[in-house]
């Protein structure tokens, strides 16, 4: 009794303890966040004499965001348009393509299986700086250097792979009973792919979505290598070029920042279950 | 019978060739084309660019640059990327697994790991505009940390400093990767039979012999998982310098894929852009292939 006591005991402390280490890196992890926001709703000239820690007895103000998004130097607004215009067909040009793709891979066996196979695991690996300097070239044949199609045709290909690997996973895991069925009734290829699975694959697909859309978005280096005039550039490239007049302002960078960001962590707390998911299977193959 | 196979044939196809039309023509195409153009110099064929760009010793476009050691950076971009992957490995890898063990015990934890996630969901370049923002002297918490207790000598804006920057970068990644680790562990860990640990702690266990004698043991394939991912994402790192660093100073912070695009951008140096491109992607090859092989495994 009186052993059984103590290890109750015992067993408490220890997750007091575990509570308070784990939620101190928890509020340290989140600091950054804090003071960026802090930073960006009170007037810079403020923040850099009294630092944002101190919270009480300052002004707050908008006038960063309004700043930013609307005067033409920084222009956040048309880097706003210019991103959501390329990460939304970025996103569902290669979730089409690439299921097309794992579904045959993972209902048809043909020769060269493994090898494709092996090619898309490699293509997932490499960074992009192996694909982009020929890529600008064969960009500017094609006059779409510095345009936002160009891009779209770049994210696309790109996207292909690592989708095609996670849904190919997926597809492997997914009971084939109603496709049997549905081909004894008569039903071809093409509309049992269609009609029957893509539907029932609207998670997979949600998670693939969340995750691509996101990478879109957050991209920097395809734009920075070929989108080049400042009507073109995605949020991505304005947020980086913001300064104040004369020193780094960072009421207006960090205003930036916040609304650089917006996008992809309202994705991720609408769509949380997918986004994890996707998350893990893009990594660790598990669909 | 033949028949079906034709139409089986057909099917096939159509599944498979609009998609690898695009990633023929705009993936592969151009990876080729990086390694012709890395051997393109002017006398025809050959090696001089890799020479050219392993031998370079102006310092934010070096290599390796290990002459009068031990200094402070730059040790060359090469030499930046292992140190980062050094310190960065570990540490995210290590740090993710413990929280993922401990926040079984924690109340909120679904919160805790949300906070944790958000350096994975944010961008990158973002992220590199942040680090510079926590090491800032007048507004960064860590400087005005420092010399609240008397660190005058890091009470500076870190990213500014050669001495400094590399290290300040390297600590921002870890901020923003741990989640990622965490992640790919905490669900190793939710999918391990829950009598695993209860009759470890039966068998009179502590946690720590837990830990190391069952947990971290049992979820080596993520362990594993995330060990190749972090070193394919130390290789590839470039938004965070650019945002936070642009390489400086002096080239104090540069990494393999930011001085490939200086060749590229500043230089017009196509060929030793794509030398520099190259060598990146054959290390990049060894997570890869570590990568491949798992998943070939699993089926």
């Amino acid at each position: 009794m009186v052993s059984l006591y103590y290890r109750v005991r015992r067993i408490r402390l220890s997750t007091i303890i575990i509570n308070i280490v784990v939620w101190f890196i928890a509020i340290l992890w989140l600091l950054p966040f804090i003071g960026l926001f802090m930073v960006s709703v009170r007037p810079y000239s403020e923040v850099v004499l009294q630092g944002w820690w101190t919270i009480l007895g300052g002004h707050y103000t908008l006038n960063n965001y309004i700043q930013v998004l609307t005067n033409p130097m920084y222009d956040l607004l048309r880097g706003y348009m210019n991103s959501l215009t390329i990460a939304i067909p970025s996103t569902f040009i290669p979730l089409i393509l690439a299921a097309m793709i794992a579904y045959g891979f993972s209902r048809f066996s043909f020769t060269a299986k493994n090898v494709l196979f092996i090619l898309i695991l490699l293509i997932m690996a490499v960074p992009q700086q192996t694909m982009v300097i020929p890529m600008f070239f064969m960009l500017k044949a094609m006059g779409l250097l510095n345009k936002l199609i160009g891009l779209i045709l770049v994210h696309s290909s790109w996207g292909i792979a690592w989708i095609a690997f996670f849904m190919r996973n997926y597809f492997n895991m997914m009971p084939r009973e109603i496709e049997e069925a549905a081909r004894v009734d008569g039903a071809g290829w093409a509309t049992i792919f269609f009609r029957i699975v893509l539907p029932v694959s609207l998670p997979a697909l949600a998670s693939a979505a969340a995750i691509q859309f996101t990478w879109v978005w957050s991209d920097f280096f395809f734009a920075l290598m070929f989108i080049y005039s400042p009507e073109k550039m995605v949020i991505t490239q304005k947020v980086v070029t913001i300064k104040g007049q004369f020193y780094v302002d960072w009421g207006l960078l960090s205003a930036g920042s916040i609304l650089t960001m917006l996008v992809p962590l309202l994705v991720y707390a609408a769509l949380q279950k997918y986004y994890l998911r996707g998350m893990v299977g893009w990594a660790s193959g598990k669909g | 019978m033949s028949t079906e196979i034709k139409i089986k044939k057909r099917y096939l196809a159509m599944f498979l060739i609009p998609g690898f039309i695009l990633v023929a023509i705009f993936v592969i195409g151009p990876i080729i084309g990086t390694f012709i153009i890395s051997f393109e110099t002017p006398n025809g064929f050959g090696l001089s660019n890799y020479y050219d760009v392993i031998t370079e010793t102006s310092p934010t476009k070096a290599l390796v640059l290990l002459n009068d050691m031990p200094r402070p950076p730059p040790w060359g971009a090469l030499i930046h990327n292992l140190v980062w992957t050094a310190i960065h490995l570990p540490a995210t890898t290590f740090l993710g697994l413990l929280l993922a063990y401990l926040l079984r015990r924690v109340y909120g934890r679904s919160i805790v790991k949300s906070i944790m996630f958000i350096g994975m969901v944010i961008p990158m370049v973002v992220g590199g505009l942040i680090i510079r923002f926590m090491f800032d002297k007048y507004i960064g918490i860590v400087p005005n940390l420092c010399g609240l207790i008397g660190l005058t000598g890091l009470d500076k804006t870190w990213t500014s400093y050669p001495d400094t920057a590399l290290i300040a970068l390297i600590i921002g990644s870890i901020w923003l990767w741990t989640g990622f680790s965490l992640t790919i562990h905490a669900a190793a860990i939710d999918s391990l039979p829950k009598t695993y640990i209860e009759a470890a702690k039966i068998d009179g266990a502590s946690d720590w012999q837990i830990f190391w004698k069952i947990i971290v043991p049992s979820v080596r394939a993520a362990t594993l998982t995330v060990i190749v991912m972090t070193m394919l994402w130390d290789l590839k790192i470039f938004d965070i310098v650019y945002a936070a660093t642009k390489g400086g100073p002096g080239g104090a912070s540069t990494v393999l894929a930011f001085v490939m695009w200086l060749y590229f951008a500043l230089d017009l140096a196509y060929g030793k852009a794509a030398a520099v491109a190259v060598i990146l992607t054959l290390l990049t090859l060894i997570p890869a292939a570590i990568y491949i092989r798992q998943v070939m495994k699993r089926g």
